[in-house]
Formats: structure tokens, sequence, C-alpha cells
């Protein structure tokens, strides 16, 4: 039986979320207990596309470029579903960025970053092994070793 | 200008602009040997800022830009400036900007000198950050490869110690690899070169690049050595092993090619055995020496 979650006003819905990873886009978009607005997490949702998925849906929400950036690098396929007055204004697949500026802290705790007040970037290297590197520091990470 | 505005990593570097700069180290060293360098630097101020200690990369610094005819402001003991006040490297990079013409910095966080370049409006040498980078240290290997070996393309260099926390190795291994010399990595167990790096290298560069652990020197062209630290390994005995087995000795070398060259970037500490300093082989000193054509062709480049 499908599960069934009311529409959103004006926010933004975030689709093909790879299953699991759905807490984690809460996180980078700093939603927690004290948010406000409604706020819907499907978890597990099965897709055709991607085998399972995850789901948010956030009122009240509209989501800067950073944000943006760092769900393209936890979940390359997610879709953003831009929600104005019940209908979707705008539907847009993020696309991994080159460059990201300030969005993750160097894991390399011996990076300048890490000491002065530093807006970090991270250049990406090999789009599809999804490798960045820092532009301070010059070491390369993982994707999901910025994400943890 | 066909050159770098800032030098902070060799992987800015094309090898066009690395040419430029082994040609005109030439041109230096020959200058310095009639007794006529170049005044190119007359009226500048260079200041060299070493927020760790140095010796050799400092004093080159110095002394190649005197010789170009430029003036030096220094500071070597972080104790005796404003950085004990607790001044932020930023503020310090901003300050010395407004006084000096280039900046040559070291500093112990990776990044440093990528940084104080953003902040600074003149040029900006990275003198080594941490253990990320030591460009002016690499192209001064490159050229003293090529000025004993009239080539690099298709050399046999064996890199030898602890490649996992020298930065003249990871700087020094990327410079080989662009110009197609057949790197062979010996290393303790533990302090081996980065995968990432040698990754990095073949991707790039198809490099052709072997690991050991074993020293193997029969076949190789160049020799490059640094130090293995003791306050490495948590277990002294072992650590003393290990100095032992890959310690350069009159034994360790018998049976290498005639003309096989020693390479330290210095300071060695008992790495090499002192008969081996006597030896044909042994380059390090002359390597040494070639720190100021080499600066000097650098600076020059990069401010007239």
């Amino acid at each position: 039986m499908p599960l069934v979650v009311e529409k959103i006003e004006n926010g933004t819905v975030i689709d093909h979320i790879p299953a699991g990873l759905g807490l984690k886009v809460l996180e980078v978009l700093k939603i927690d207990r004290n948010y406000e607005a409604r706020v819907a997490l499907m978890m597990n949702v099965p897709s055709k596309k991607i085998g399972k998925k995850d789901i948010v849906k956030v009122e009240g929400k509209m989501l800067d470029d950073k944000s943006v950036n760092k769900i393209a690098l936890m979940a390359p396929n997610a879709t953003l579903n831009i929600i104005k007055n019940s209908n979707v204004v705008e539907k847009k697949v993020v696309k991994l960025p080159q460059e990201l500026r300030g969005a993750f802290r160097c894991p390399n705790p011996e990076c300048i970053t890490n000491l002065e007040p530093i807006e970090t970037i991270f250049r990406m290297e090999k789009p599809e092994e999804r490798r960045l590197r820092c532009g301070f520091c010059e070491m390369a990470f993982e994707a999901k070793e910025l994400l943890s | 200008m066909d050159f770098v505005k800032d030098l902070i990593s060799i992987r800015d570097l094309e090898k066009r602009h690395i040419d430029l700069i082994l040609k005109k180290s030439s041109e230096m060293e020959q200058a310095l040997k009639e007794g006529k360098p170049p005044n190119s630097l007359k009226g500048d101020v260079v200041a060299t800022l070493f927020f760790e200690p140095s010796t050799r990369t400092r004093l080159s610094f110095q002394s190649a830009a005197m010789r170009l005819g430029a003036k030096v402001l220094s500071f070597e003991n972080v104790g005796a400036s404003s950085i004990v006040k607790g001044e932020t490297f930023s503020d310090t990079i901003k300050m010395v900007d407004g006084y000096a013409d280039l900046l040559v910095v070291r500093h112990a966080q990776e990044g440093s000198a990528r940084y104080a370049a953003q902040l600074a409006e003149h040029p900006v040498i990275n003198g080594g950050d941490g253990g990320n980078q030591h460009p002016t240290q690499t192209l001064l290997d490159l050229y003293t490869i090529k000025r004993a070996k009239k080539k690099i393309e298709g050399l046999k260099v064996t890199l030898l110690g602890d490649l996992k926390h020298a930065r003249t190795m990871r700087s020094l291994l990327y410079g080989l690899s662009m110009y197609g010399a057949n790197v062979t990595l010996v290393a303790p167990k533990g302090l081996e070169m980065s995968k990432e790096v040698i990754r990095e290298v073949k991707e790039k560069f198809n490099a052709k690049v072997e690991e050991k652990s074993k020293m193997e020197l029969a076949d190789a062209d160049v020799l490059y050595l640094c130090r293995i630290q003791k306050e490495r390994f948590s277990d002294q005995y072992e650590a003393e092993k290990v100095q032992k087995e890959f310690r350069i000795t009159e034994d360790a070398i018998k049976g290498v090619k005639d003309d096989l060259i020693i390479l330290h970037p210095l300071p060695k500490v008992d790495e090499v055995a002192p008969e081996v300093d006597r030896s044909k082989h042994a380059y390090y000193y002359e390597q040494a020496k070639l720190g100021i054509p080499v600066r000097m062709a650098i600076m020059e480049t990069m401010v007239v």
C-alpha cells in the first residue's frame, strides 16, 4: 500500500536520495527538532531508478547553492522540486559542482583551513569516483570523507 | 611573464615552466662562475618568513636574493616576532606584504603558502608547507639531476627513506613523473609513499613507479635519500633496526653503476656513512650549492 504524505504549500521536495541518506540530508539542511515548519522524511521508498530511495519534504525552505552542492555530493541523482502555492514551479536535477566553496571543513587536521578562518575550497578531480582535492593542503578525499 | 604569479606547488607548474627555470638556472650558474650575477633585483626587497626552522632553504634564498642585488628582510626565530604576542598568520603576511616585493614563506601548516598567496599582492614562494610541498627544492633537484645526467627522461631514480612524511619526496615524485623518469620507491613498512600520490602520477603522467621494501641499487642512475626519523617509531628497537637496514654504507653501494649519483635534501644525520661522503657518488653537497642559481632563477622570473 502506498505511503501517503500530505502536500506542502511552499518549500522543497528532495527526491531520489539514496536509501539511508535522508537523515544526512536533513542534517545538511540544518533541520532538527527546533525547526518549526512541517518536515517529512520517507525512507526506503521503492524506486524504479535506484531500487530504494529516501524522500525529504520541507515546508518553508528554499535551498541555497551551498546546500544544493552538499546534497549533490551525497546524492548525485537527487531531484529538487520547488513548491509554491502547492504547485511544483521548478524541477531540477542536482549537478556535481566542479568546485565547492565553504561547504565542508577539510578532514586533514594539518590543513591551514583548520587553523585560520578561511573559506575551504574543494575541487572535483574525478567526478566518476567523486574524489575532491583540497585547494589548500592539496590532499585528495573521497566525498564520503567530507560528509562524515 | 611565462610563469606562475606565486610558486606554491609543483602541481601548479607545467613542463614549460620547469624548462624555463632549468634553462635560467644554468645561465645563473654560469653568471655566478664568471663573477657577473645580474643585478636584476636591485631596489627590491625580499622577505623570508620562516615560521619553522630552516637552514639551507632560508640561507640559500637570502644569498640568492642578495646576489641579485635585492635587500633581505627576515625573521628566523618566531619567538622574536609578534607571533608570540598572538598575531595571526594572516596579519603577519598582510603586514610584510606592505614591506617587501617578494615573500618566501615556510610554515608548519599544510596549505599555508597558498593562503599567504591569497592574502598578499606581491608574489609568494612556498619554502615548505608542513608535509605538503617544497617546490623550490624539487626544481633544484630536477636541475641537479639534469645537470649531472644531461636528461631526466628514462633515468632510473630510486627514492629511499621516509616517503610518507617527506614533502620533498612527494614533490619530487611528481616532477620526475612529469619528465618520464622510471621511479623506484623504497621505504620501511609504515613509511611508504601515500597510495593516493602514486595513483595521481600514474593517472596524470602514465608514470612508471615501482614500490619495493628492500634496497636494490644495481640499476639505479640516481639515488635520492631522506632521513628516517626515529620519532616516527613507537618501538625504538625497531627504529634502530630500520635505520641500520636503510643506511647507505660503502657496502650498500658496492656494485652500483659507476656514474650513480646520490642526492639528499639535507640535513642528514646518520643515514649516510661518512666514507660515502668521500665517494665519487656523493653529490649532495653539489646539490645544496646549486640551490643558489636555481633560487636566483626563480626569483628573477617572478619579480622582474
